[in-house]
């Protein structure tokens, strides 16, 4: 063997080897988190652990939850980062969670984890309900903005309000669960009833409503907080409007799919995900997070929503959502036809 | 004697099959079983989800109640029981979908959440799942629980099997209207595509009006773009803020107007080809014996031309109402509340979850689409050929009045499919309609929006060229092994059969029924879920039966006597098959693969259940952005697949012109 030769196969085992030690274990994660925040994200949590590396599959609640139940038998997901707690309750009725208990646990919000022990899901940060009114459109047709959601059912709003299809859209769902809480179930479909009379378009996304009303495609979008203020910093004439009844919120949270292969870079990551330097991550788009006193105040988010959020029965609501969706579609689906 | 009349039988004359038959049939079996693993299994599977119903069965549990002291526990008495002896829950409240729950208090009259009571619960059989809060328990051990904690039990359903889907889908008036809502938003649609797409093919075929080839490039524009693209173009002419709308004296976009529309818009290409190809072959014998008949223009159009282009005319309207129906992504953009089958199906599965249901809408979506189909094969069989040798064909002589009408008329047309294309353009450049005109690229920083960026374009490029090249060779192969195989017969008509069947398959019934068959794990071939060759086979699937008949109709024009000529010089088919038959049909491959590319890159029914983190796909994307509102992205999106396809179908016409002329010399004479 001549010595060149020896020396590339020595370069080629020391290459080899040391491919080894930097393999990755890579992590396929499902998550339902805004598209433009999906590489800030994996790029701050590579900073803390580059051996891991993430592969998104990212898509609207619905889709990803449709996609995780249809994938029951031969779960294709290691673990979920970034899904609404309402559809982490319908994998966990389902045994579909494996129950683990990160360390920092005791740190989160009780408000923001699984009750059980150990819990099958911790929460991130809380997306909540708001108004988004378009004050340009408002103004030429004369309108004054909302401020309850009371104040939607008004007359003069006929045909300007547009809101998320809860059969489609987990924000529609929630705003619907929302106000059978606080309205109770008789007072609540009344009030939906009411509402129906005013609806344009029922969407079938959530953040739909407030991109329509900061188009000026309709006047007020019931929509969350997170869109418009998005919105608004693109510079589209819109006002986040907290209905001062109080608002319906769902969380981000995270959990380990039962039966993936990659528990420890999984258990890992779940660990990651509640510390405060992910926190601060989350901080940068949502003004309520898991930590309680960590959120700074986020720019065009009003300041009242902690107090505005409305105590929310997650189990009840999970528990009652296919009898809540199929009395809705009962009541405003048929009724679809375009008035002639 | 009568007996001694009759001959005996003689001995059954079978053709000797030889080796090259052997290999066809091998050949044969293979992409038969191809069409079987893509297409019936799948389907299959579909069939019998739907059938799956979920019930909560009340003889499964068992419960026991302590008195106050909660020490002296009483009788075990199964759920069953109490319901017989209350009388809480009828049959019919005891049927139930995947995600129901029934709140065990109810059996309970007495039950106060407050009491020191106790309980417990238990399965009697295996399968007895409830949930305790949140928490699924299924066992047959006794479970005790104070009241508070009892009264967050709730039983879960148990699948069985049955029609009782059926019934729940036909008894629920919201479901049951989409499909008058789809029937009639098909039928306006069909009417209007079919005489749209007949004056523009009579004044192309039968009129000397001028700039007829850049009429039929337009005409053909709408094939290059996902469906879903008039609608987001008709938003911004006619939507709230359209620039159009005063047009519309006050009725809204948003519904069966937009939905008919877009439809007009898409499907008109397609009527158009089945309409012109039924105009161009025509007998100027016949408008002469008419004209010596001293027949008016008005009766000779109703007497000739009407009944000459019939089998066309048909053929047009069952594609274009298969096309509207089966359509779910106009409906989704601009449909606003009206409700048709597409959606539902999107709305049970994504929203809800409710796989099952969603079946059943499959299923009921099968229907109008099979029934046209079946309608269509029976005209087709009766057409018979227009064109004789001694046929003459049609001239069309100037009429200056008659030529300008027909100008006008493809002018209007023109102008309303390329002024939705071109609004599409102005939308994507556009910085924030309507309140910010000014120019800007921000909405083709894909990276930044749902739908995977950028990497699902090239993804699409990837998935269109894989189609092409497979798509085709499959296509080809079967159509060469069906029309030349000798005898055989049964074989072949169940192969027929099988590559005509994808036609009336709605792509998101097959992309559904992808799902329940590949995410099977018991599925040997479930390692394809979830890659980019799912979304080739499903395609490729898909869209079968156009290329199969193309292919079909190429072989057909080769005389019969080249395999006895080769057999005889013993030559194998495959050398046949490369040195002769391939060549000679080069055309009509050419044609296969610019239709399976042009189709994988538009197409959003069948893949949208089937995509995943790697193969994230320009046409879902598009999709996507526009439902979360990012309609320029959307739009921008659109546009970048209409110039790819766009620039496939230039390469392909100057590929097809160079192989032609080194290829085809044999056709000139």
């Amino acid at each position: 063997m001549t010595n060149s030769k020896s020396l590339a196969l020595g370069a080629l085992a020391l290459v080899m080897s040391s491919t080894a030690l930097w393999a990755q274990t890579e992590l396929t994660v499902y998550t339902a988190v805004e598209a433009e925040d999906l590489e800030r994200y994996a790029a701050t949590f590579n900073e803390d652990h580059p051996d891991i590396k993430i592969n998104w599959v990212r898509d609207s609640t619905g889709v990803i939850t449709a996609k995780l139940l249809a994938e029951k038998n031969n779960p294709q997901a290691d673990v979920i980062w970034g899904l609404a707690a309402t559809s982490l309750l319908v994998l966990k009725t389902e045994d579909m969670l494996e129950p683990y208990a990160p360390a920092g646990l005791d740190a989160l919000d009780p408000k923001f984890r699984d009750s059980d022990n150990p819990p099958s899901w911790v929460g991130m940060d809380a997306w909540v309900a708001a108004i988004c009114y378009n004050t340009v459109e408002g103004e030429k047709l004369g309108l004054t903005a909302p401020t309850s959601w009371a104040d939607l059912t008004k007359p003069e709003y006929a045909g300007h309000v547009v809101m998320p299809n809860p059969a489609s859209s987990g924000t529609g769902f929630l705003d619907v669960s929302s106000w059978l809480q606080m309205m109770g179930e008789e007072g609540g479909w009344a009030y939906m009833d009411a509402l129906h009379n005013n609806i344009a378009a029922y969407t079938h996304s959530g953040s739909k409503p407030c991109k329509m009303a900061a188009a000026g495609e309709t006047v007020m979008g019931v929509s969350f907080a997170f869109r418009g203020a998005k919105e608004k910093a693109n510079g589209a004439p819109v006002e986040i409007i907290i209905p001062e009844e109080g608002i319906g919120w769902d969380m981000e949270a995270t959990a380990i799919v039962a039966g993936t292969a990659k528990e420890e870079a999984a258990k890992t990551l779940v660990d990651w995900s509640i510390t405060p330097k992910a926190m601060e991550m989350y901080n940068v788009g949502y003004a309520v997070v898991g930590i309680p006193g960590m959120a700074k105040p986020v720019e065009h988010f009003p300041a009242n929503i902690p107090e505005k959020m409305i105590d929310n029965d997650f189990e009840w609501a999970a528990n009652n959502r296919s009898a809540i969706l199929e009395e809705w579609s009962k009541r405003y689906d048929s009724k679809s036809e375009p008035k002639g | 004697m009568a007996d001694a009349t009759v001959l005996p039988e003689g001995r059954n004359v079978r053709l000797r099959i030889d080796s090259d038959g052997w290999i066809k049939r091998a050949f044969m079996g293979v992409i038969a079983l191809y069409l079987v693993v893509a297409l019936a299994l799948p389907l299959y599977a579909m069939l019998s989800k739907s059938f799956v119903t979920y019930s909560f069965d009340l003889t499964r549990y068992e419960f026991q109640v302590s008195d106050e002291s909660g020490a002296v526990w009483g009788d075990p008495v199964t759920a069953a029981e109490l319901n017989d002896r209350l009388g809480e829950f009828a049959p019919d409240d005891l049927r139930s979908s995947s995600d129901g729950r029934l709140s065990v208090t109810d059996l309970f009259p007495d039950f106060s959440f407050r009491s020191p009571v106790m309980y417990r619960i238990r399965g009697t059989t295996d399968n007895a799942p409830y949930l305790v809060g949140l928490d699924l328990q299924n066992s047959t051990d006794w479970r005790e629980l104070d009241s508070n904690t009892f009264r967050r039990v709730n039983l879960r359903p148990v699948a069985d099997t049955g029609l009782q889907n059926y019934q729940e889908y036909f008894s629920n008036p919201a479901l049951f209207s989409s499909i008058e809502n789809s029937l009639y938003i098909a039928s306006i649609s069909t009417v209007l595509t079919v005489l749209f797409a007949f004056g523009f093919a009579y004044a192309i075929n039968r009129s000397c009006m001028p700039l007829k080839g850049a009429f039929r490039l337009i005409a053909m524009m709408p094939i290059l773009v996902p469906s879903l693209l008039p609608g987001i173009a008709l938003i911004y002419m006619f939507g709230n803020q359209g620039f159009l709308k005063p047009l519309l004296f006050g009725q809204s976009i948003y519904g069966p107007l937009g939905i008919v529309i877009g439809s007009v818009f898409f499907t008109f290409p397609h009527a158009l080809i089945i309409i012109s190809t039924a105009l161009s072959i025509s007998d100027q014998r016949q408008y002469e014996a008419a004209e010596s008949l001293r027949a008016s223009k008005w009766r000779t159009f109703w007497t000739v031309t009407i009944p000459g282009a019939r089998y066309g005319l048909i053929s047009a309207a069952f594609v274009t109402f298969t096309l509207v129906i089966t359509d779910f992504g106009l409906p989704k953009v601009i449909g606003g509340q009206y409700n048709v089958l597409a959606i539902d199906i999107y709305k049970q599965v994504i929203g809800q979850q409710n796989f099952e249901m969603g079946a059943v809408v499959s299923v009921v979506l099968l229907i109008p689409a099979i029934v046209a189909f079946v309608i269509d094969r029976q005209v087709q069989k009766k057409q018979v050929s227009l064109l004789s040798a001694r046929s003459v064909p049609y001239e069309p002589k100037p009429n200056r009045r008659f030529d300008m009408a027909m100008l006008a008329w493809c002018t209007i047309m023109g102008i309303f499919i390329a002024g939705i294309i071109a609004v599409c353009q102005f939308a994507a450049l556009i910085n924030y309609w309507p309140y910010d005109l000014s120019f800007s690229l921000r909405n083709y920083d894909f990276n930044k929006m749902d739908g995977g960026g950028w990497g699902a374009y090239w993804n699409s490029l990837e998935l269109a060229a894989l189609t092409a090249v497979i798509g085709t060779a499959i296509i080809f192969v079967g159509a060469y092994m069906v029309e030349k195989i000798d005898g055989f017969k049964t074989g072949r008509a169940a192969f027929q059969f099988l590559a005509m069947l994808p036609m009336a398959i709605p792509g998101m019934v097959l992309g559904l029924a992808y799902i329940f068959f590949f995410n099977n794990p018991a599925n040997p071939l479930n390692a394809i879920y979830g890659t980019m060759a799912i979304l080739v086979v499903s395609t490729v699937t898909h869209f079968y039966t156009v290329g199969h008949l193309t292919a079909l109709t190429a072989l057909k024009q080769i005389d019969a006597e080249f395999e006895p000529v080769a057999t005889s010089l013993r030559q194998p088919f495959w050398r046949l098959f490369a040195r002769v038959t391939v060549p000679v049909c080069l055309p009509a491959i050419l044609d296969i693969s610019i239709y399976m590319f042009v189709n994988a890159m538009t197409t959003v029914s069948a893949v949208v259940f089937l995509y995943s983190t790697h193969t994230a796909l320009a046409s879902v994307a598009v999709l996507n952005m526009d439902d979360a509102g990012d309609i320029a992205p959307a739009a921008a999106m659109g546009m970048m697949i209409f110039y790819t396809n766009a620039t496939a179908r230039v390469l392909h016409a100057f590929a097809s012109r160079s192989i032609l002329r080194r290829t085809q010399a044999w056709r000139v004479r």
